[in-house]
């Protein structure tokens, strides 16, 4: 292939997939409400949208399920990883396929299957069960970061604690754990996305008392478009790219 | 040597975990798809194979078949995008290949309904595509861009774009230049090379790819509601539909089963691509 023909083919896919978030940044910033035609620079909307109580509250409710879900993800799949690769036991295999399963699932799989479970034991839906859901979702993700990143350890460490004397606590708090921590950070990173992105298995596990953003943002784009909407997204967008650049960081400091 | 309690506690914590998150609420689908519908307390405990029979009935498969075209073509379409663009950034200079990477992940990161709705402000009467061909004066009025399935095709493969290149782009940088190289030299066209060298080397990446773009593809049932016009319907729609408005919670469960069953034939196809490429690559 032609140099010029990549270039220009390469280009196209990028702009294909930049030019919808562009055209929300510019509207984001258009004094003009609805039409695409430039008005003048404006901070307006996102005035307004401080002022949308509804917005606000489903966007920090989506940053506290985020936060939390991580933090439980992480513990849970980093122990998981450990377990996966310090231990040796029956049945080691079949967890294996089974977290690998758990990831490819389709995420309204996931989504129904514990709607059914909550259902079935009579949880009501809300905070808790969209934790459940999103700790479910992310786990599995959390386990291959955390695991990919135990692979590269020199398990003679891990040998010379024990031969001295380490009590397989000590081992995991003192030895595994600070050498794991870029992976366990980049970890936390990505489920903190994964939470953030997720519409699917929110949908399913969370109910009227706690209607995170996607969802809140889902009922409003039937009603046609907000400025205040795209605001927020530009936010959403800036907050997760900040995220996903932190988390490749921390994955590179180990190469 | 006994087990630490550490050790047990680790142990027991995670599998317990996954039991109770992973195998449970599976095999409660599972059990409630072959229940019978009861219009008042939702589920009769009765067996029956009811939801999986009208499942098979021709109205039902042919939305069914519908739904799995509408993903397949976005598939294909995503590897047909994907394959040269991934084949371009694994040849790239290695000095770029980093940067281009992240710049295919940025939106693979961001709120795939947030992107749903950017689309909307691309496709829309007097949005970007149609203010852009007006002003070139390629047409005269706009395009119904719009609630037509059209849209929920673009909506499909923008989403799910990302999730195509990344396998691809990581089975063909791992492809070894010699073998193209002994192809040429041994008098192979360029197409030859491509399709009996390339294609079958790079096939766990085809087939991952294809995976996890057509069973998100199956489910993303957010993006026939906000681009596609009252008929578009994946199949996540219809599970959703079942679950909440028609309230047929075993039909919904069986059709979910479904999808299960199409994933571990796509896993099972994964695996068996894997080991055949290994093979050829030995030879």
């Amino acid at each position: 292939m032609n140099i010029w023909v990549k270039r220009v083919y390469a280009a196209l896919v990028f702009a294909f997939l930049y030019l919808p978030l562009v055209v929300i940044a510019v509207y984001s910033f258009n004094a003009s409400k609805y039409s695409l035609a430039w008005k003048g620079f404006t901070l307006h909307w996102y005035g307004q949208l401080l002022k949308n109580n509804t917005l606000v509250d489903a966007a920090f409710r989506s940053m506290t399920i985020a936060v939390v879900s991580a933090t439980v993800s992480c513990v849970i799949g980093t122990l998981a990883a450990f377990m996966l690769h310090q231990y040796r036991f029956r049945g080691r295999r079949a967890v294996f396929a089974s977290i690998f399963v758990m990831m490819m699932s389709p995420d309204i799989v996931i989504g129904i299957s514990l709607l059914v479970l909550f259902l079935g034991v009579g949880l009501s839906l809300g905070f808790w069960t969209l934790l459940m859901g999103h700790v479910t979702l992310c786990v599995p993700f959390v386990t291959a970061t955390v695991y990919a990143r135990f692979k590269g350890f020199d398990p003679t460490v891990v040998e010379a604690a024990r031969d001295l004397g380490a009590a397989e606590y000590q081992v995991f708090r003192r030895i595994v754990l600070p050498m794991a921590a870029p992976g366990l950070i980049a970890g936390w990173l990505l489920s903190f996305t994964l939470s953030l992105d997720d519409v699917i298995v929110s949908f399913f596990t969370t109910g009227p008392t706690y209607e995170v953003l996607p969802l809140r943002i889902y009922s409003m784009v039937r009603l046609g478009i907000k400025p205040d909407v795209n605001a927020l997204s530009v936010l959403m967008i800036i907050i997760t790219v900040a995220a996903v650049l932190l988390s490749r960081r921390l994955l590179k400091e180990k190469s | 040597m006994k087990d630490s309690l550490f050790k047990r506690l680790v142990v027991t914590g995670v599998l317990g975990w996954m039991v109770l998150f992973g195998a449970v609420p599976t095999l409660m689908l599972l059990a409630v798809s072959f229940l019978k519908r009861d219009p008042d307390s939702l589920i009769e405990p009765a067996l029956s194979l009811a939801s999986y029979r009208e499942l098979l009935q021709p109205a039902l498969g042919s939305m069914l078949a519908e739904s799995m075209i509408m993903a397949a073509t976005a598939t294909l379409l995503c590897l047909l995008i994907g394959y040269p663009f991934a084949y371009i950034v694994a040849r790239a200079d290695r000095r770029y290949t980093r940067t281009l990477l992240l710049l295919v992940m940025i939106p693979f990161w961001t709120n795939t309904l947030i992107r749903t709705y950017a689309l909307v402000a691309v496709l829309k009467a007097d949005g970007v595509v149609n203010t852009f061909l007006l002003f070139l004066g390629v047409i005269d009025a706009p395009l119904k861009l719009m609630y037509t399935p059209a849209a929920v095709f673009i909506g499909l493969v923008y989403t799910l774009l990302p999730f195509m290149i990344l396998p691809l782009y990581a089975a063909i940088e791992k492809l070894d230049l010699k073998l193209l190289e002994a192809s040429r030299d041994l008098g192979a066209s360029r197409f030859s090379t491509f399709r009996k060298i390339t294609v079958p080397l790079t096939m766990p990446g085809i087939v991952s790819g294809c995976m996890l773009v057509f069973l998100p593809a199956l489910g993303m049932f957010y993006i026939p509601d906000i681009l596609g016009g009252a008929r578009t319907m994946l199949l996540g729609n219809y599970i959703r539909d079942q679950f909440l408005a028609a309230r047929n919670i075993p039909l919904g469960a069986a059709a979910s089963i479904a999808m299960t069953v199409i994933m571990g034939l796509m896993l099972a196809l994964y695996y068996k691509s894997v080991r055949r490429a290994g093979r050829k690559v030995r030879i």
